[in-house]
């Protein structure tokens, strides 16, 4: 569906006159297929945290978003294409490192990635493209380091996660990035277990593949995903939300002065509710007959969770097309909900509320160096963002 | 109210600590640890979120 041109940070029209007349539609697929799509967020709530909905992309019925994610889905498929019980015993695998507490704790090196970045775009040429000077190494840095991926390697692996966050990549093109990456994290694994360091990939490699638990392949897949998903999604909030906010001045001016960090947190969950970047929906297959709404989904179905939707409802936000980082938007879904609810939401948490909180206070006088309508925007995209974003000082 | 967690369960999405967290901590790999399985009444509200917020439904709350 196409986002209005007045609006590109609105999710389509299309999408909330479905939200109003038809909450759960039945709507054909890119593939011929039609699928149920779910724009209320009460129903994606309910149907998200359903055990009888499968996120196992080799399930029959299971509604691909794109040629390249259904690839991606069958040669790259790890733990967020699985159900339980193998998802759980995948992911527990890695969930120490994305803990609040240790998170937390990197929170100065974080600081430290983010001021390293200004101070080097303030002593550099303007205009700058900020994705490329700041919103993707950001992400990039970080989880680099907690995986324990040499940074030095980022031209490789940013231009492979582009071709597969890309809906219009083709098969082909999408197996060949998904091979170069894994070929690339298994070497790095086999390195770890030489030689094992205090990261990620390390803790993998010692805890779970050198036990038996996990073959090599397992763990290469499982890294291309946390660094695919590492980078893809902040990388767009960074960009994108500071977009929104120069297009809301007053907005960004409260955000500018605010000393509580508190408030940067709150501002932070208030973007992702409003731009919540995963515009190609969360999707899903029914494993029984799920009575919802006046519909009945069948066993088999495919069904498609639009979140942008969602996350914009009327009945769960007061005056939803308002961005208002003052209001409480905790019970946003950008991260997503149920059991594949987002393992890295502590760590991009962190890393939106450094940046927010250090940006426009370091650089006051950031504005946007061409016009909104000549922004590239990402509309080719699984992951919503802007391509590029020149902004001057 | 009574608070029961479900380690086994738990998926490490930390919700539950951003919602309550003199009630809910994790431990080093990540997993949700009770610090007070009953808490006052004040913060019956954060733990009734924590639970309708936990994506692997790992918490129960008894309301008695």
């Amino acid at each position: 569906m196409a986002r209005a041109p007045v609006c590109p940070f609105s999710p389509p029209p299309a999408l909330r006159g479905l939200q109003a007349q038809a909450p759960l539609a039945k709507v054909r697929l890119w593939d011929g297929r039609t699928a149920w799509l779910v724009t209320r967020q009460a129903d994606q709530r309910a149907l998200l945290g359903d055990p009888r909905i499968s996120r196992d992309t080799e399930r029959p019925g299971y509604p691909h978003a794109s040629v390249a994610a259904r690839e991606r889905g069958t040669v790259g498929r790890t733990f967020i294409g699985m159900d339980d019980p193998e998802h759980t015993r995948l992911r527990r695998m890695v969930t120490g490192r994305f803990a609040i507490k240790r998170v937390e704790a990197q929170r100065p090196a974080i600081q430290r990635i983010v001021d390293g970045l200004i101070d080097r775009m303030l002593a550099g040429p303007k205009p700058v493209d900020l994705v490329q000077a700041f919103a993707l190494p950001v992400p990039s840095l970080v989880i680099c380091e907690l995986l324990g991926v040499p940074y030095a390697d980022h031209d490789f692996f940013q231009a492979n996660s582009r071709v597969l966050v890309n809906r219009e990549s083709s098969a082909e093109a999408a197996r060949e990035a998904n091979g170069k990456l894994l070929v690339y994290l298994d070497r790095l694994i086999a390195e770890k277990l030489a030689d094992p360091a205090d990261d990620l990939l390390s803790e993998l490699a010692t805890g779970h593949v050198k036990t038996g638990e996990l073959s090599r392949r397992e763990a290469a897949v499982m890294g291309v995903l946390l660094l695919l998903a590492g980078h893809e999604t902040t990388a767009n909030m960074i960009a994108l939300g500071t977009l929104t906010l120069l297009e809301h001045p007053d907005q960004l001016a409260a955000l500018r002065d605010a000393d509580d960090p508190k408030l940067i947190a709150g501002a932070v969950e208030e973007l992702l509710r409003y731009l919540s970047i995963i515009h190609s929906g969360l999707r899903r297959v029914a494993l029984a007959d799920i009575e919802i709404g006046q519909q009945t989904i069948r066993a088999g179905d495919g069904v498609v969770m639009a979140i942008d939707a969602g996350n914009r409802d009327e009945q769960a936000f007061a005056d939803p097309e308002r961005l208002d980082l003052q209001r409480d938007a905790g019970g946003h879904m950008a991260f997503g909900f149920g059991v594949h609810q987002c393992l890295g939401q502590p760590l991009a948490r962190v890393e939106l509320q450094v940046v927010y909180g250090t940006l426009y206070r370091r650089i006051p006088s950031l504005r946007l160096a061409t016009d909104l309508e000549h922004v590239p925007f990402k509309h080719d995209g699984a992951i919503y963002g802007v391509y590029e974003l020149p902004v001057t000082w | 109210m009574q608070v029961v967690v479900d380690k086994d369960v738990c998926l490490g999405a930390g919700n539950c600590v951003r919602t309550a967290p003199d009630v809910f901590d994790q431990d080093e790999e990540g997993f949700v640890e009770l610090l007070d399985d009953n808490p006052p009444s004040e913060l019956d509200e954060d733990l009734l979120l924590a639970r309708r917020l936990c994506p692997a439904r790992a918490i129960t709350v008894n309301e008695a």
